[in-house]
């Protein structure tokens, strides 16, 4: 690394750990509902959103009804962005009058951008009109974030409150994320990226003369405000095929720095409103030491084997070297954003093995806009479940008991995404219809494979880019992968909150057992960490392992 | 209960466990551990394919010796639940020699009519004299008796068992050594106190405990977590190998993955945890303390608040005569010598505490005052006082010597024309402010002075509340002193809090508050009136000296009778627990080893050339011998360490007093750290073994 380069990651760092209790002071302040900056200035659109809603912010929902409301909301917004992509043809806003597209890629799209996922089996300026751009992927964008958002506020105010029975409301929830935190902030960070060259225009796509005397088409449309929220809601989903790659998405040095701070910002900031609105600040900040340690350990595992020997330049964009690659990739595998400015294919076998674990470990190092911080509370009560039995007290978090119910559904929401993982790849590799989509065979092949239904099932979104993902086999299966995990993980974690709601709050003494300090997080990351190895370290030694071991003896894939 | 194993392993019980595991390979009993069910389903499966071999003729001796250790594997944590069940089969044999068969003799209409013990029901009344047998549980309702209850408690000095009053109880089985009772029955037949300690010590009726139950999911998740791992390992197996050209170089035989799985799954915790369960009930029984559910044994160690009686627990249960506080004028020795004369005939301990106390300062020796001179008057409720009158020849009280309360005394005085000392007045509340109690002593209508009496705080109380603050427990004393009183024994004794003047309804009042807070609860009672509190309490332990009452309301009975027990009781249900956590995190730990034994040897084939191995051989960095010995020895190790750690799941694991935290890090150092290292050693011993013997 150089001594810009160093300054670069203590600059992302820094600057990470500072707007964490900034983001999340003012995010805490808007969900107990205290005046808070902005506040004052949109409380009348809120209020007129709610009238228009015919809707009661007030109305207290039990989980059953929180999670029926945003299962229902989910399944309207999945059928709405199907239609817009199988109807994209006849509607406006289409300069390139591009087709409608095939049911079964645009069922993967529509379940794709409802989960956060943001998986692309498509090229977006090759498939996608503009309309279906803005209508329908950029507004779920913003609402699969705020869905996120809004499970983790349910379970918080299940962990808080005593012997109740709601979670607050799903409507006021959904409203007051996007309306005061993923709107004001993506409007800001969509304003610099157009100033700094990201384009932003309802024109047609311009046909140019090269310098050979050939002819090009340069895809154009409105990228900015696409790229602004992609990055912000953990989304992903790039404007055009190759992503934060592409020079319109993200030209300049300045670009990358913010759009790459933009994948962290929110997810980060969420474990400091935790701690706010649980209570005890030190609780928010133990989840973001545990998340910090795990990203700056996959980032130095990641960088050291990409500058190894001479340095993998490989996929990369000279724009950004080595260094920014690795930073990007560790980040946007580790929040599950999945947005790329190099291609993870072209990754060096360590570094690949870096970007897969941090989705195979669930997606809570940050992860996603709050399905990073649900995510790894799952992880926190299996953690205080066998740290809890070891004390000799029936385990509790936050003085509430850690039950069998609890236990289970944990369990339910950590290991769904991992046998999806482990099944759908293993059914790759056993039809015919799996392995067509294999471009390098050999362990490199196994980890293409790994990789998409790592990235699927953990809501991530990203791709080893040599995966052929657009046929029937893998628009279905990971379809499937990506619902069960976005849903497999949101339904048990607000099960808990509604289950937890009902208990009553032991008051702290000697002998419980403190989740806010040094040893809780050591043992946190042991339990992220275990789980993930103990599930995958078979498949992981056939895939990115034997191929590191083949690369030493000089055997490339 | 008198004669507990002492040893671990006892030689006549190791036969029986040893038979009891190999009957217990029946599927339906693995059924409850699914654990264990799945490696007894792959040591099945493990089986066929030796047979098929067999037929066949490729006999191979690896595929044999990995199956016979996967039996072995479940066998052993067989043995592990034999041997708890086991020591508690011989004690529920002893108890079972006390279940009467006699006839008993049942009062009906006015008529007695003998009946055998079995047909006895709810509310009937049964007479017992000397040397029969109770038939029933009952509360006595006629008479007093001395009663033997050693085939229950193992104590061997019999007890006084009377109607009315909080002694009431007795239990069927035990004997009536003298006297005549009449008993109402309060159990119906099969549900007797000592069917029930049949039932628990035998563990027939155990049912898993909340805990328990949510252990066993997490393991049951882990369990079918490692099966989608293992067996869909085949596929990505075959790909690999495939695709490097080289189709037979992984070896994914059934064997080989049964192995695996087995090693993966955590059958160490699966093995031994009904054992670990088994065992902690019966620690309870060895220190005689029935608990009426396993569930009872582990709420007592998430207990956070202790309610204890003052008397009998915190304090010797009797007020001692500390010191002499005369009046002024008069002589200390005379004070002495009035007191001790004043309760020569008093058989309370504190009079009893009065005399010991003059003849020790003083040395004056308790004498015989003959009965024609002296007429002893006792205490009563009305006049609150005690002492003797001394009458001259003709029988006319010629000197009345009196102890009692201050006011009573004050009365008596006044009544008599005398005064009572603003002195003595100011040593009367002198003495009540530091807590103890005054006993004001007059010869006729002359105040002497003050004997102060003090509740004697057992020794080493004070360490074991600190201990228990530690733990992070509270201690709340529970007294019908006055505040006073109440709040000097309190800081002595260094309680964290204390209730005085307290009633059965401030008791349940104070539990039920606590409780909404969200403590958790323990208390000790016997009489009638704790029975709510006792109920309300998330640990009630019932006095067996008690009444009935009690004893069914509480979720334990203490059949020492021995209120300080409500600590060691927390202590067991908190080992219970830690030895689950601990066992559970020893169990996952140890995969990471087995994993580093077992995948270099399945894959080593794989882009292996020229004489030299793959290059996943860099994962054997235990340099096992060969690909066979590394997953025999991993499977080897899997089974010997459920043998090892059955002592552990038995005896518990090492309890301490200090904070969780603490507590913590010493447990993950030991059983994380430990499981962590421990199968790397374990499993290059065996490997070392099996090639110096030559299995492999």
């Amino acid at each position: 690394m150089t001594t810009l380069d160093t300054v670069q990651v203590l600059l992302y760092l820094g600057l990470l750990i500072a707007c964490t209790p900034w983001l999340g002071g003012y995010m805490a302040r808007v969900f107990t509902g205290e005046r808070a900056g902005l506040t004052g200035w949109l409380a009348p659109v809120e209020r007129c959103i709610y009238r228009l809603a015919g809707c009661d912010p007030q109305v207290e929902m039990r989980w059953t009804t929180y999670a029926g409301a945003l299962l229902a909301f989910n399944l309207f917004g999945l059928l709405a962005l199907l239609g817009l992509q199988l109807l994209q043809g006849v509607l406006p806003l289409n300069p390139q009058h591009l087709p409608g597209v095939p049911f079964g890629l645009a069922l993967n799209t529509a379940i794709s951008f409802t989960t956060n996922t943001n998986w692309q089996a498509y090229s977006g300026e090759a498939t996608l009109s503009y309309l279906t751009q803005m209508l329908g992927l950029t507004v779920q964008n913003f609402v699969s974030a705020a869905t996120g958002i809004a499970v983790l506020l349910a379970l918080t105010r299940g962990l808080t409150r005593r012997s109740g029975t709601t979670l607050g409301n799903f409507w006021a929830d959904l409203v007051r994320a996007t309306l005061y935190i993923l709107l004001p902030l993506s409007s800001g960070l969509a304003l610099v990226l157009v100033a700094q060259g990201v384009v932003q225009t309802l024109a047609p796509y311009i046909m140019v003369h090269t310098v050979e005397g050939g002819q090009q088409l340069i895809p154009l449309g409105p990228a900015a405000s696409q790229v602004a929220i992609k990055q912000l809601g953990t989304n992903g989903g790039g404007f055009f095929g190759v992503n934060s790659a592409h020079p319109f998405e993200n030209p300049t040095p300045l670009t990358n720095f913010l759009e790459m701070f933009a994948i962290l910002l929110i997810p980060a900031a969420l474990t400091y409103t935790y701690g706010r609105m649980v209570g005890s600040r030190r609780q928010g900040w133990a989840i973001f030491a545990a998340m910090l340690i795990l990203f700056l350990s996959g980032f130095a595992v990641a960088l050291t084997a990409e500058t190894g020997h001479t340095g993998n330049m490989e996929g990369k964009e000279t724009r950004f070297g080595i260094v920014n690659s690795v930073l990007w990739a560790t980040a946007t595998t580790a929040a599950s954003n999945g947005s790329v400015n190099a291609m993870h294919d072209s990754l060096s076998p360590g570094a690949g093995l870096v970007a897969l674990g941090n989705m195979l470990l669930g997606e809570v190092v940050f992860g996603g806009v709050g399905a990073g911080l649900y995510g790894m509370l799952m992880f926190m009560l299996l953690t205080v479940f066998m740290a809890g039995l070891m004390v000799g007290r029936t385990p509790e978090y936050l003085g509430k008991k850690v039950e069998a119910r609890e236990v289970t559904l944990a369990m339910v929401a950590v290991l769904a995404p991992c046998a999806t993982v482990l099944v759908f790849a293993a059914l790759a590799v056993l039809t015919p219809a799996g392995l067509a989509s294999i471009s390098n065979p050999g362990p490199h092949g196994l980890s293409q494979v790994l990789y998409a239904f790592a990235s699927t099932a953990n809501n991530n979104g990203s791709a080893f880019a040599g995966l052929n993902a657009n046929t029937g086999f893998y628009n279905y299966l990971g379809g499937i992968a990506m619902l069960i995990g976005r849903f497999a993980a949101i339904v048990p974690a607000l099960a808990i909150a509604g289950s937890m709601a009902g208990k009553k709050t032991a008051p702290p003494s000697p002998g419980t057992f403190p989740t806010d300090g040094a040893l809780f997080v050591v043992l946190l990351i042991g339990v992220v960490l275990l789980v993930g190895a103990l599930t995958f370290l078979p498949v992981l030694t056939l895939g990115p392992v034997l191929e590191h071991l083949l690369l030493q003896q000089g055997r490339v894939f | 209960m008198a004669k507990h194993p002492t040893s671990l392993f006892d030689a006549h019980l190791l036969r029986p466990a040893a038979l009891e595991s190999l009957r217990k390979l029946d599927p339906r009993v693995q059924w409850r551990n699914p654990v264990m069910l799945v490696t007894e389903l792959g040591a099945a499966l493990c089986t066929l394919v030796v047979l098929r071999d067999l037929a066949t003729g490729a006999f191979s001796p690896f595929n044999v010796q990995i199956t016979v250790w996967l039996w072995f594997t479940v066998v052993f944590a067989n043995f592990a639940e034999a041997m708890a069940e086991g020591r508690g089969k011989a004690q529920a044999d002893s108890l079972r020699k006390a279940r009467t068969q006699a006839l008993a003799r049942r009062r009906r209409d006015g008529r007695e009519e003998k009946v055998p013990a079995t047909q006895l029901r709810r509310d009937d009344l049964v007479v017992c004299e000397a040397s029969d047998v109770i038939p029933a549980d009952g509360d006595v309702t006629e008479g007093i008796a001395m009663v033997d209850e050693s085939a229950i408690t193992g104590e061997s000095a019999p007890v006084v068992r009377e109607s009315g009053g909080d002694r009431s109880a007795v239990t069927g089985g035990t004997r009536v050594i003298s006297d005549r009772i009449v008993i109402r029955v309060t159990s119906e037949p099969g549900h007797t106190f000592l069917d029930r300690m049949i039932g628990m010590v035998e563990g027939a009726k155990r049912q898993k405990t909340p805990n328990e139950t949510a252990l066993s999911l997490l393991l049951l998740g882990m369990t079918l977590v490692f099966l989608l791992a293992v067996f869909t390992l085949p596929a990505f197996g075959a790909y690999s190998a495939a695709s490097a050209g080289q189709p037979h170089a992984a070896d994914l035989s059934l064997p080989v993955l049964v192995s695996l799985l087995v090693c993966l799954i955590p059958t160490t915790i699966g093995g031994l945890l009904s054992a670990i369960g088994i065992s902690g009930i019966d620690r309870m029984i060895r220190r005689n303390v029935m608990a009426m559910s396993g569930r009872a044994v582990e709420a007592a160690g998430d207990v956070d608040v202790l309610l204890l009686d003052k008397t009998g627990t915190i304090t010797l249960g009797n007020r001692v005569a500390t010191a002499f506080l005369p009046a002024p004028g008069v002589a200390p020795e005379r004070l002495a010598d009035v007191a001790q004369l004043a309760s020569l005939a008093d058989e309370t301990p504190e009079g009893r505490s009065i005399v010991v106390l003059a003849k020790t300062q003083f040395n004056l020796r308790g004498r015989e005052v003959a009965e024609p001179h002296a007429e002893f008057v006792p205490f009563s409720a009305q006049t609150q006082m005690s002492g003797v009158d001394f009458l001259n020849p003709s029988g006319r009280p010629a000197r009345g010597i009196r102890k009692g309360a201050a006011d009573a005394v004050r009365a008596y005085v006044e009544d008599l024309g005398g005064l009572f000392p603003k002195a003595v007045e100011r040593t009367v509340e002198d003495i009540a402010r530091q807590g103890a109690t005054p006993l004001v002593v007059t010869e006729g209508r002359d105040v002497l002075g003050v004997v102060q009496l003090k509740d004697v705080v057992k020794g080493g109380i004070q360490e074991r509340f600190a201990r228990l603050r530690k733990m992070g427990i509270r201690t709340v004393m529970i007294t019908g002193d006055n505040a006073l009183t109440a709040a000097a024994i309190a800081a002595e004794a260094g309680v964290d809090d204390f209730m005085a003047h307290a009633t059965p309804e401030q008791k349940l009042k104070r539990i039920r508050d606590e409780q909404a807070t969200g403590h958790l609860v323990a208390m000790t009672g016997d009489g009638t009136n704790d029975a709510p509190a006792l109920a309300q309490a998330d640990v009630g332990v019932a006095m067996n000296t008690g009444t009935q009452a009690a004893r069914e309301a509480g979720n334990m009975v203490d059949l020492d009778s021995n209120p300080t027990k409500l600590i060691e009781i927390v202590e067991i249900g908190k080992q219970l627990l830690m030895t689950r956590g601990a066992l559970t995190t020893f169990s996952i730990a140890n995969d990471v080893a087995k994993y580093f034994a077992i995948l270099p040897a399945m894959f080593v084939g794989l882009y292996a050339a020229g004489g030299h191995p793959g290059p996943l051989a860099a994962l054997n960095i235990m340099h096992l011998a060969s690909p066979h010995s590394a997953i025999l020895s991993a499977v080897i190790f899997n089974a010997l360490i459920i043998v090892a750690l059955i002592p552990l799941a038995l005896r518990g694991v090492r309890y301490r007093a200090v904070g969780a935290s603490a507590v913590l890090r010493r447990n993950l150092l030991l059983y994380g750290g430990g499981g962590l290292v421990a199968p790397f050693v374990g499993i290059k011993l065996i490997d070392l073994t099996l090639v110096a013997l030559g299995w492999v």
